[in-house]
Formats: C-alpha cells, structure tokens, sequence
C-alpha cells in the first residue's frame, strides 16, 4: 500500500509478443515497485517467461515499451537491463559449469586493476562477503560451479545477481528443483531483498509459496494479464481460478479489474 | 564426498600437464641413452628452434579451441602473411612496414572469420574451412604460383639471426607464450573466451559483447598465424605460397595434447607449449636413431590418439560434461 503511492520502478507498458502464428503476449501492463515481492503465476504457456525475459532484455517485444527511471525502451538488452538495474536468477541459472565460483559469480563484471588484470583477491573477498550474506555455505570458492549441489548453484546465480547492483531482481522459478529446507531458504531471502528495498518479481507455479511471500499477484492466462490483485484480498482456489479461466473474467468483475484500486 | 570429487577435479586440471612433463622427461632420458648427441645444447637448440613456429601458431589455436571453436585457417594465413610481406618487400617497401602488413594481413582473415562465425553464427568449422581455401588461393593468386626469394639481411634475421646463442624465433615464441598465459588467465578477454566455450547464453544473459570477444579470438589466431608466416617466410629466405601445408593440423593435434577441451571451457597454454615441445623433442629423436620419416608420421598420430583417449576418459569426471551426479 505504501508502495503503490511512490512511482513505479519499471513500467512495462502494452507489451504485445508472437511467435508465428502463436501469441505469446498481448497488450501486456504492469507497474513493478521498490520494496515489494510481485508473484506473476499462470499456466505453462501463459506468457510468464516472455514477460520476464523482456525485462531481462533477452527476448524484444514486437511493440509496447519498457519504462525505467522515467525512460521509455522499446526493448532491452541484456547489458542495458543489468545497467538498469534489473537482475535476473534464471531458472537454468545461466551459470558456466567449468568456470568457478569466483569467475561465475563475477561474469560479465570482473574486477580489473590497471584496466586490464583481473583482480582476482578483490573478486574472492567481494564474493564471500555476498554469500556470507545469502547465508550460502561454499567451502571453495574455486570450485567449478558443476561440482556444487543445486542449492549451491542457486546461491552462486543470486549472488550473481546482487553483484550487478541493481534495484529489480527477477527470480524465474527459484524453488523449483529444490528441497524443503532449500526452499525456505530462498523464500526468506527474497523476502530479506524486499525489504532492503528492492523489487523482487518471482515466478512460480508453487500457490503455497506465492501466498506465503507476494504482497501482489499478476494472474497470466494465454498471453494477457486477467488480473493483478493484492494477495490478502484472494484465497489461493480463487487464483486457481483465474489461472484455468474456470470462473468467466468478464462477469464476476474481480478479473477485469488490473490494479486493485484500494 | 564432494570434497573427494573436488580434490580428484583439481588434480584433474594439472593432468596433462603431470602427465606431459613425465613422458617429456622419460623420452629424453631415453634418448639421451640412445644418442650421446642428443642431450647436446646445439641439438636442443635445434629442437626449440624447430618448434618455435608451432608454439607460436598453437597459441592462438588454443584461444579457438578454449572457445569450443577451431580454426583451420592458419596453415593458409602463415603462407598469405609470408607472400604479403615479400610483395612487400619487393614492391620497395620498408623490411618494418612489411612485416607490419603481413600481419595485417593474417589478422584480417582472422577478423573475416570471426565475423562470420560471431555475428552471422555459422560452423567455426565450415568457415575456416572455406577461409584456407580462399587464403590460400589468394596466396597462388598474388604469386602465380611461383615462391618468391630474396630479402633484406634485417629481414631474414627474424628467422635466422642470432640473439646471444637464442634464435628469434624462439624467443618470440617465449614472449608470446607469456603473454598468452597472462591473457587467458587473468584478463576479462581470457575470462569470456573459456566462458565462450562453457556456456555462451550465459555470457550473453550476463550483459557482455560476446560477439566481439569471438571475433577477437579468431584475429587474435589470424595473427599469430602470420607471425607463424614471418619465422616461415625469414627463415628460409623464401616467400612459398604453399608454406605452412597442413600446419593447422599439427596446431590442433598439438593443442589436444596439451589438454585443452575440444568441447572449450578448458585450456592450458603452459600444456600446448609443453605438447609443441614433446613433438619437436619426436621428430628430432626419431630422426636421430634414424628411423625413416614414415614411421614418423605413424608414431605422432598414434601419441595424438592416445593422449584424445585419455583426455576424454579424465574429461568424463568434469563438470560441464554431464555424465557427473549431483548431490540432491
């Protein structure tokens, strides 16, 4: 509540993405703000991972427009999302299994000294001071990210994101392979993110995570946004709901309405 | 558990370079006991000098291979740069500037196959393939076929003059391999080609140019191959446009055996240097027991085959390479 009266972060505005014949998104809306967790849930297929990949800057909308610090992108890439401010924890992780823990967690911003050496001891210390922070336990930072356990790997892929610096990071199915204790572990990360200010977007097909951590819900339902609702105000059998299309959007009045107005 | 798999792993990636050292030092033992001559400093010299030229062409081959990619190009490049810089020479031109040309020569079919390969996202293999046939056709071209002979002594000297009791040539090939050992292991150039090879959507994904650090990597290989031309080219006084027949696969054979991943990801610089000097210290051995060139040939491609089998078998137990379990 106290969010919605500060400006959003990012603003995607009319996004509209097909492949072929085949609609991936249409018209889509939708305001990300500072210090709030936004679940955008919705069926295989419904449109999550273009959404996101837009913001990420890996996929280009066919029309619309991105909004970032009063700026309007027709698409991003990748460097501009991350100069932006905008991280993403893919769900692959994007991480490079015979490269390290350092040289992962570092890609594509690595320390020099002299503009040109990589500073590898700055690089070490900066990384164990991220993931004593994330509370990750990685006895060697040497170690090829492809000999660490899935959780591990997670933690590699979010420090990641926390090095680039910026203020919007965007998990794509963050507990998905992973086990009880890992979980919740994630789960009480995002929400530590949250409330150091930044935006979290998390997608997940988990209803009993989504309940236990977003503030707002972004219901996708082939291609277009049937609502974005505050998570107190729904019960988790009514976002089923939305997300089949059981209940008819344009009759019960909850779907039709984007932004809950109060 | 995992600490057993990262200490096998850790082991694992000085390997080749345990196992290279051993068989180098067993092999001179052996023919040292085989020919007094051949622990002589002027045959050792020879050795060097005589695998300077593919130690120098392999370090630029290793970049590619680091990358997942391959460069058959090399041979052709080192034979186009050598004929540039005689047209050169001949045509008036100062011995420096030639040389200047000829290796800007080299490095622009590096950056034509780079650019293909990063930018339009066509097979390395392919394009260099057809790279070396143009290259080299270009070489015929400008000469008609015939070598040309004939330079300045401050030319030839970049092949066979003498610093102190050191050839050029190998000395270059020392500076450069430092280099190359610097650059691929401490600079963000080195960082994104071994990442190149890993996973290059996540190089991308992380915001870098991976594009140009491709192209970067295909010049980076066309000019070492025309430094490659020059040694050629001063060496034997003689610009051949079929110089350097069959070099890149002596530069590919050398750099497996050092043990860097076809599959890129993994490289060695110090394993290619090393691999470039256990066949020199071969050849040179074979030659001195007087063994004929045939069983020559036979004998390399069966140490090159050997050291595949092996570094595939090592490689199996890599991360990035599948077949590895997990915890949870």
């Amino acid at each position: 509540m106290v969010a919605k009266t500060s400006n959003p972060l990012v603003r995607v505005s009319h996004l509209n993405k097909s492949y072929g014949n085949i609609t991936a998104l249409l018209d889509v809306s939708l305001d990300i703000y500072a210090g709030e967790i936004l679940a955008i849930v919705g069926d295989n297929g419904a449109g999550k991972s273009t959404l996101i990949k837009m913001l990420a800057g890996v996929v280009k909308p066919d029309s619309g427009y991105i909004k970032v610090r009063e700026q309007t992108y027709p698409y991003l890439s990748p460097t501009k999302a991350i100069h932006l401010g905008i991280s993403t924890v893919y769900q692959d992780l994007a991480l490079v299994d015979c490269r390290d823990v350092v040289s992962n967690i570092f890609l594509g911003r690595e320390l020099v000294y002299g503009g040109l050496m990589v500073d590898r001891r700055r690089m070490e210390k900066q990384a164990r001071q991220v993931l004593d922070k994330l509370q990750i336990n990685i006895p060697s930072l040497k170690t090829p990210v492809g000999l660490l356990s899935g959780g591990q790997r997670q933690g590699v892929a979010v420090a990641r994101a926390i090095i680039q610096g910026g203020n919007v990071i965007i998990f794509d199915e963050p507990t998905a392979a992973m086990g009880v204790q890992e979980s919740a572990k994630v789960i009480r990360l995002m929400q530590e993110l949250a409330r150091a200010g930044m935006a979290v977007v998390v997608i997940s097909h988990n209803l009993h995570h989504v309940f236990e951590i977003a503030e707002r819900i972004c219901v996708l339902r082939h291609g277009q946004i049937v609502a974005v609702c505050k998570a107190s105000d729904y019960q988790p059998n009514q976002i089923v709901e939305l997300i089949m299309g059981v209940t008819p959007i344009t009759t019960d009045g909850i779907g039709v309405q984007k932004d809950a107005a109060n | 558990m995992q600490q057993i798999k990262r200490w096998l792993w850790s082991w694992n990636e000085q390997f080749s370079q345990i196992l290279l050292g051993l068989i180098l030092i067993i092999m001179a033992v052996l023919l040292h006991h085989a020919s007094p001559f051949f622990m002589t400093w002027d045959n050792w010299r020879n050795i060097l000098d005589q695998s300077a030229l593919l130690v120098i062409v392999s370090l630029g081959m290793t970049f590619v291979i680091c990358t997942s990619g391959i460069d058959l190009s090399v041979g052709a490049i080192a034979a186009l740069s050598g004929v540039c810089m005689a047209l050169a020479m001949h045509a008036g031109l100062s011995v420096e500037l030639s040389i200047c040309l000829g290796l800007a020569a080299g490095a622009a079919v590096g950056v034509f196959n780079g650019l293909l390969i990063a930018k339009l996202n066509l097979s390395p293999f392919i394009v260099t393939l057809a790279a070396m046939s143009v290259t080299r056709g270009i070489a015929l071209i400008l000469t008609k076929g015939i070598p040309i002979y004939g330079f300045p002594v401050n030319f030839t000297w970049w092949g066979s003059g003498h610093i102190g009791s050191l050839n050029p040539p190998i000395l270059m090939a020392v500076l450069l391999g430092l280099l190359a050992a610097l650059v691929l292991n401490r600079t963000k150039l080195g960082y994104y080609t071994l990442a190149l090879g890993g996973n290059e959507e996540a190089l991308r994904r992380s915001g870098v140019a991976h594009k140009t650090y491709k192209t970067i990597v295909y010049t980076i290989s066309g000019l070492t191959a025309a430094v490659g031309g020059l040694v050629i080219t001063a060496r034997l006084n003689t610009a051949e446009p079929l110089a350097g027949w069959m070099l890149e696969l002596d530069a590919i054979a050398a750099v497996v055996l050092g043990g860097t991943d076809m599959k890129g990801g993994r490289g060695s610089i110090t394993g290619t240097i090393m691999a470039c000097l256990l066949l020199g210290m071969l050849r040179n051995g074979l030659t001195i027991l007087n063994i004929p060139s045939y069983y020559q040939q036979l004998t390399i491609g069966l140490i090159i085959l050997a050291a595949i089998i092996i570094s595939e078998l090592r490689l199996r137990n890599a991360p990035g390479h599948g077949t590895i379990t997990k915890e949870d």
